[in-house]
């Protein structure tokens, strides 16, 4: 099968990380090499301490290896100072964590609305929630929503921006598995609707089959990258 | 509102019971501040104010007689641009109901009130008739004190003689602010009357037509104010003149300088403290709730917001408690200055005085609140600012305990595992545990500044009316006058024993340095008027040779035992001599020269003489020795030991009182305020802990134990330390306070430890109480699902 040409939005030649914990040294990335191309959607698939988070990390823009390269379409953001790095996250960048990351004090609305208001054209909070299913419940407080309900504030949060790229760190980790469907339909249409290059990590197998591509890791290193022709829908796949 | 902004918001809110906890602290030292400050400007512009519509002369001279025409030759000194020539003379008064004598003083009313210098208003009735003998402008405080209105009459024994005068107005004057006896050393508006009367019938009255005893001068800017009163000496020595002098030795602008100081070091010694403490506190709470929105922070971090922007979020939690206690603090402030000042206005007489709040003192209390936050938290808002996202993103490692150094010395075998936990939590954090143990000691030492005051002022009263003063009326004589007077009153029915003293008004000089007072010469082996050292023991009074206060002798002089001074008597002979200094005495009240009445007679020049009387008289018939004095020509006053005692307790206690209820208040607000935050910050970073043992069986009790059991050991901590800080502070006020009028001695009873000691724990076991009833509603269940 021959693929069409594709434009590649991330492209890192051996990346390493290397973690110094005093007496200790923690090898987290050993030399890797990977490009993510537009509008895929991508699964890492690792077990806890592989370094899939230290990798989607640095192509965030939260952390910066300790060698070799990564750049971001024309960005080098292994060479990108501390503002350089804030820059491309309030512009290209769009997150959702494990634990949500929501900030209590403020209501659903409000989660979003502070990303919003630094971001270049951003859709409105209540547009982003309404792509989330979240149009009821938008001034709620985050002590006042289940955990998927969280999750998909954080993730209304997360492409409220419109952002390139979308990364997403564990997002079902902390959900069960009926809750976790819903947050990666959300995901998922995200991905189809705005055609933000996602990239989502897990130790989840059974999530994979959602994926253009699965990316393996153990242990710093790719050891594996398996190709799609058709995705599942979130609904069909089981873990 | 930015989104963030209203995070700021919702944080100080949801922190509300530590915020005002905060606040209450900041507020505190804003409000000494405010008080002080506005107390004083207050002051000042009405001082300030009232001189300069009233003419406060800057140099002031009394002389025994001269005429009239004196007074042209006075004006062409070189820099003299106004002078005001006046009849002042002593009077007694009877105010019917009032058993006790009355001393006061006539003045004489200008002659030409456009020209003239320290010009008494008329602030009730109106002035008195030049046509009419008998009319007088009365002081504003005796009348109050006595409440008399114009329109009363009063019996005065003028030279001897019997006379009625006609109050028709109530005044007050810029020269006497405080409304105070020349010699006096404290008001006591019941027994002292300043009375305005016009030129020409008290001049009449005291055969003084055509002449004046005292002058005023108004003198030009620029003009050298010594070399002044030095020509206005030399030109008066003729006519007895008593040595001229400038403003800073007029007694009541003297006392009122001397207030202005003491606000002005209380403007800058509590504030400090207060806002210490509160940085710290703020520092603890930021540092904290920083630590707890890591995850938030990057989160904020992630999505693109800068470390610049996350910092002043931070920072603007800081300011908006900073702005809340600086308001607190400034409306605080505010009232207890306005307080303050009416306390003040007791004493001081002005005519228009108004507590004034300037808003340029209130915007700087404000500023300096939120600049003492800002500073206090940078520490604490540096952390969020240089946090890694990737790293924030993490839960904090868990925090590394150790064996405690307690437990390492052996003791650990006998501490359960609560009381270890205790410790371990304590000794985890050394510098906040360090720095919570000595906020609450600063809160414990600024109670006991509160109490030393009282002690101090205590000790002061009983040296000197028991120990120093031991007559029972103390009589002062017109002029020096013959032995006979002694023998006479110890004649009159009722006294039991007589001492004989003379008081003679004097320069002393060593090198280049000069003070004006008076030398009391004391009959040898005087058991009325007593001189002690500094370890409370008599000391008797060396035939020759000049005794000091220590005070005068080492601060002001210069001098030590064995050293000469040179004694310029400034009336009668003016003789200037050479005396050695040889003992030196401490006494808290004013300062003096002591020698024996004939050493002091030898020095004068002018054979036995004496100027007043120390009696003692037998139980009950104080009264009427004073009535029997009263009509004696010669006197100028009788004071009742009793009276001055009770005079001065009451206007020093009403001040310190004042003084210390406020303080005490504030003092509190730390121990509150540290405690609460402690406990807080304490249930915040082990509840979850505290909970899992909940689930593991244990109690409520034993978890407050565990809790609460860190909160009494560090205050038990503090307690002591707190001791050594207020001995401190104690010390340093004690020393700031050594003044000519008086002087606080470092005393610290033993009560002052207990109150100090005992607010402390109540405040801390409030707080405890507080923070127990939050520990019984800790949600098990919540605790543990949450992540840490």
């Amino acid at each position: 099968m021959t693929e069409p040409p594709r434009e590649a939005v991330f492209v890192a030649r051996a990346l390493t990380k290397v973690y110094d914990m005093g007496e200790v040294q923690v090898h987290a990335l050993r030399g890797v090499d990977l490009e993510l191309y537009a509008g895929e959607m991508v699964v890492l698939l690792g077990a806890s301490g592989s370094g899939k988070s230290t990798l989607l990390n640095i192509l965030g823009g939260l952390d910066t290896a300790t060698s070799g390269q990564v750049l971001y379409r024309d960005h080098d953001l292994t060479r990108a100072d501390d503002g350089a790095l804030t820059a491309y996250r309030r512009d290209h960048v769009g997150f959702v964590f494990q634990f949500y990351n929501l900030i209590p004090s403020l209501t659903a609305r409000e989660n979003v609305a502070i990303v919003t208001e630094i971001a270049r054209a951003p859709m409105r909070p209540e547009e982003a929630l309404a792509l989330v299913g979240l149009a009821e419940r938008m001034d709620h407080f985050p002590s006042q929503l289940s955990g998927g309900e969280q999750q998909r504030v954080a993730i209304a949060r997360a492409i409220a921006k419109r952002p390139d790229v979308l990364l997403c760190d564990e997002p079902t980790g902390a959900l069960d598995s009926s809750t976790g469907v819903l947050v990666l339909e959300a995901l998922e249409r995200i991905n189809r609707e705005l055609g933000a290059t996602t990239a989502l990590i897990t130790h989840n197998a059974g999530i994979a089959d959602m994926a253009d591509r699965v990316i393996r890791i153990s242990d710093g290193h790719i050891i594996d990258v398996q190709r799609h022709a058709t995705k599942k829908a979130p609904r069909e796949l089981s873990w | 509102m930015p989104t963030l902004d209203r995070k700021v918001l919702r944080d100080v809110r949801s922190h509300g019971g530590q915020v005002l906890a905060i606040a209450a602290v900041i507020g505190s030292g804003v409000a000494t501040l405010v008080m002080s400050l506005s107390t004083l400007d207050s002051l000042h512009a009405a001082r300030e104010r009232f001189y300069q519509e009233r003419r406060f002369a800057h140099a002031f001279a009394a002389l025994k007689r001269a005429p009239d025409g004196v007074a042209q030759r006075l004006a062409e000194v070189p820099g003299v641009l106004r002078v005001e020539t006046r009849v002042l003379a002593p009077v007694n008064l009877e105010v019917p109901g009032f058993g006790e004598p009355i001393t006061g003083q006539m003045i004489s009313l200008p002659t030409q009130p456009r020209d003239g210098l320290n010009l008494p208003l008329v602030i009730r009735g109106r002035a008195a008739d030049p046509a009419r003998d008998d009319e007088v402008l009365l002081s504003d405080a005796f009348a109050q004190a006595h409440g008399l209105a114009p329109g009363a009459t009063l019996q005065a024994v003028i030279s001897g003689r019997r006379q009625r005068l006609r109050v028709t107005g109530i005044a007050v004057s810029p020269e006497h602010v405080l409304q105070m006896a020349p010699a006096a050393v404290f008001p006591d508006f019941e027994r002292f009357a300043l009375l305005w009367m016009h030129r020409r019938p008290l001049a009449a009255a005291y055969d003084m037509e055509g002449a004046f005893n005292h002058a005023s001068l108004q003198v030009a800017r620029g003009a050298v104010l010594e070399d002044v009163l030095a020509r206005v000496d030399h030109l008066l020595r003729p006519y007895g003149g008593i040595d001229a002098h400038g403003r800073e030795d007029q007694p009541s602008h003297r006392y009122l300088s001397e207030e202005f100081k003491q606000l002005r070091q209380m403007a800058i010694m509590f504030p400090t403290i207060f806002l210490a403490v509160a940085a710290f506190l703020l520092n603890v709470v930021v540092g904290r709730l920083i630590q707890t929105q890591r995850d938030q922070i990057a989160a904020l971090k992630a999505f693109g917001y800068s470390n610049l922007q996350v910092g002043l979020h931070y920072l603007k939690i800081v300011l908006v408690i900073g702005a809340l206690g600086g308001v607190i603090g400034v409306a605080l402030g505010g009232w207890m200055g306005s307080g303050m000042f009416d306390m003040y206005m007791q004493y001081y007489r002005f005519p228009d005085a108004r507590f004034q709040l300037q808003p340029a003192l209130a915007l700087a209390g404000v500023l300096i609140s939120c600049g003492a936050s800002a500073l206090g938290t940078l520490v604490a808002v540096r952390r969020a600012v240089v946090l890694p996202p990737a790293e924030a993103m993490r839960p904090e490692p868990p925090a590394r305990f150790g064996v405690s150094l307690v437990e390492r010395l052996g003791l650990g075998r006998v501490l359960s595992p609560a009381a270890r936990m205790v410790v371990r939590n304590l000794a985890k954090r050394p510098a906040r545990t360090g720095l919570s143990a000595l906020g609450i000691a600063f809160s414990c030492a600024i109670l006991m500044v509160s109490s030393f005051f009282w002690d101090t002022m205590q000790h002061v009263m009983f040296v000197q009316f028991r120990l120093v003063q031991r007559d029972d009326i103390t009589v002062t004589l017109l002029e020096p006058t013959s032995w006979r007077a002694r023998h006479e009153v110890a004649r009159l029915p009722g006294v039991t024993h007589v001492e004989a003293f003379r008081a003679a008004p004097v320069r002393l000089r060593h090198g280049h340095r000069t003070y004006r007072t008076v030398v009391l010469g004391l009959e040898e082996g005087a058991a009325l008027r007593r001189l002690i050292d500094g370890e409370l023991r008599s000391v008797d009074l060396p035939p020759d040779g000049l005794v000091l206060t220590g005070h005068l002798a080492r601060e002001i002089l210069g001098v030590g035992v064995g050293d000469l001074v040179t004694v310029e008597v400034l009336e009668g002979r003016r003789q200037v001599r050479h005396v050695p200094v040889v003992a030196l005495v401490e006494e808290f009240i004013g300062v003096s020269g002591y020698m024996t009445l004939p050493a002091l007679n030898r020095l004068l020049g002018e054979g036995d003489a004496l100027t007043g009387l120390h009696l003692t008289v037998a139980p009950g018939a104080e009264g009427a020795v004073f009535r029997a004095i009263d009509e004696r020509p010669r006197v100028a006053g009788a004071q009742s030991r009793h009276a001055a005692l009770a005079s001065f307790e009451r206007t020093m206690a009403e001040q310190m009182l004042t003084f210390a209820f406020f303080n005490t208040i504030l003092a509190s607000s730390i121990a509150l305020g540290v405690v609460y935050n402690a406990a807080r910050i304490a249930l915040a970073e082990r509840g979850r802990e505290l909970a899992s043992l909940r689930v593991l069986g244990l109690t409520r009790g034993e978890i407050s134990a565990i809790l609460l059991g860190e909160l009494a050991v560090l205050t038990l901590a503090a307690v002591p330390l707190g001791w050594g800080v207020g001995l401190g502070l104690c010390w340093i006020l004690s020393q700031t306070m050594q003044m000519d009028l008086f002087r606080l001695p470092f005393v610290v009873e033993p009560r002052t430890f207990a109150f100090a000691s005992l607010t402390v724990l109540v405040a801390a076991t409030g707080s405890g109480l507080l923070v127990r009833r939050q520990l019984d509603r800790l949600d098990l269940v919540a605790v543990l699902k949450t992540r840490e």
